[in-house]
């Protein structure tokens, strides 16, 4: 049988709104995952935390808020931190395009702006876990 | 050559993978713990060699299963309890299921949600589970995950389960207290007339006791505990988890309860009926993969299945020849 495939999705930072996250979850179900929704507000170190606890293959993050230069390349280091680096990361949001090459040398190994189809970040996932 | 080579390494390399992880996970390692929960999840053979070997570590953490109907607040209980026990400076490991679609094999697991300041606790372990339509499995699954989560030292696990199907109630067969959580307004006294939930509950507490129907839904639990027999009578708490209120009573009923099985023995008879469940389970799943092995009898039940539907074989007849065919 095929592995489930886990990812975590999260919203870091102060932003109070997570449709995009849900939708985001929710088709990621619909294509066999298992997700792990963390809900709002999440820290760096609290999303870090879920992930090892969870285990999971990828850790998606949802940023509305601006803060995304800040926010995600902590996470991708605090995940080198504790030894998990074969967590694969990946972005969606708000996100400027001049920001994306930044993000991408921080670690980050794609960024999804408004209006990807759902299938191409599903696709993305499925061929780029590090695991097995 | 090449190939076998390569074999052996990997061989050599997840054999020293493995033996790591039992390292590890007696030191306490949530990497270790996480990662074996992940294998046995993924039904690979290894972890239960895993396990064979660990078995002699488990049994020292007291199990709390949490179950009750969608949205009575068992995560947000959990959350309170936990938190609560921990400034009694114990560990805490928490395993959260919830619905596995059963045509994608997808599922949100959103327990964590109401669980978000426990995950910055480093004495708090939290992990969440799908059921992933696996034949029993679940039940399986999480009893691994509780010996996983025992051998990694924590001294409470808690299991949080939706409580509905005949899956959730066979894992409250792994804990030694099951809290029921109920809710006001969920229907007439019928309700809790019904088999299965009003049998399963050590403690019962109900939830969002602040709305309206609260006292009338606490008497009618109360009125249907008082027709059961047996020598611990479950204690009916109001709580409104929310709130903070009411989890003191909560911890104490759990209390109790644990005091009274340990006081009168009912606390090894329950873990020996326990583990004459689980080995049961175990035996029923071998039984049905060795039966309904895909590969060999997939076409064979299809086929009586069409026999079976246009009324030319009935399904007992049908189950006859399943058998004779694997004597």
């Amino acid at each position: 049988m095929e592995r489930t495939i886990r990812v975590l999705v999260a919203k870091p930072g102060l932003d109070g709104h997570d449709r995009g996250a849900k939708v985001i979850a929710r088709a990621l179900r619909d294509a066999g995952m298992e997700v792990i929704y963390t809900g709002l507000r999440q820290t760096p170190q609290q999303i870090v935390n879920a992930a090892i606890q969870e285990d999971v293959d990828c850790v998606a993050m949802s940023i509305l808020s601006g803060a995304h230069n800040t926010l995600l390349p902590k996470v991708v280091d605090l995940l080198r931190e504790e030894d998990a680096s074969d967590i694969l990361v990946v972005g969606g949001g708000v996100i400027p395009g001049e920001d994306i090459p930044f993000l991408k040398e921080k670690g980050i190994s794609e960024i999804f702006t408004p209006g990807t189809p759902t299938d191409t970040t599903i696709e993305y996932i499925r061929n780029n876990i590090k695991r097995r | 050559m090449r190939l076998f080579v390569g074999f052996a390494k990997k061989m050599r390399e997840s054999g020293g993978e493995s033996m790591e992880i039992r390292e590890r996970l007696l030191k306490g390692d949530k990497r270790a713990a996480a990662r074996l929960i992940t294998m046995i999840e993924n039904n690979e053979a290894e972890a239960v060699e895993i396990l064979k070997d660990m078995y002699g570590h488990t049994g020292k953490a007291y199990v709390i299963g949490i179950t009750g109907p969608p949205g009575a607040g068992k995560s947000t209980l959990t959350d309170k309890l936990v938190k609560h026990l921990r400034k009694q400076n114990k560990k805490i490991a928490i395993i959260a299921v919830d619905p596995t679609s059963p045509f994608t094999g997808g599922a949100i697991l959103g327990d964590r949600v109401r669980m978000g300041d426990l995950n910055t606790d480093p004495g708090v372990f939290i992990r969440s589970m799908g059921a992933r339509g696996r034949l029993g499995g679940l039940s399986e699954a999480t009893r691994a995950a509780v010996k996983v989560l025992d051998v990694y030292g924590a001294d409470y696990i808690f299991i949080e389960t939706v409580g509905v199907g005949q899956s959730e109630i066979d894992i409250v067969k792994t804990c030694d207290t099951t809290l029921m959580v109920m809710v006001p307004g969920l229907g007439d006294d019928i309700q809790t007339i019904k088999a299965g939930i009003m049998e399963i509950g050590d403690v019962f507490a109900v939830n969002k006791a602040d709305r309206d129907g609260a006292r009338r839904t606490i008497t009618e639990i109360n009125m249907m505990l008082d027709f059961n027999g047996g020598n611990w009578r479950p204690p009916v708490i109001p709580a409104v988890a929310i709130n903070n209120e009411g989890i003191d009573d909560i911890l104490e009923g759990i209390k109790n309860h644990m005091d009274h099985m340990k006081e009168t023995g009912e606390f090894n008879k329950r873990r020996i009926a326990n583990c004459k469940f689980e080995i049961i389970d175990l035996v029923r799943q071998r039984l049905m993969n060795t039966l309904l092995d895909k590969s060999k009898r997939e076409k064979r039940i299809n086929e009586l299945s069409g026999m079976v539907a246009s009324r030319e074989m009935d399904p007992y007849t049908a189950q006859e020849t399943i058998f004779n065919d694997i004597k």
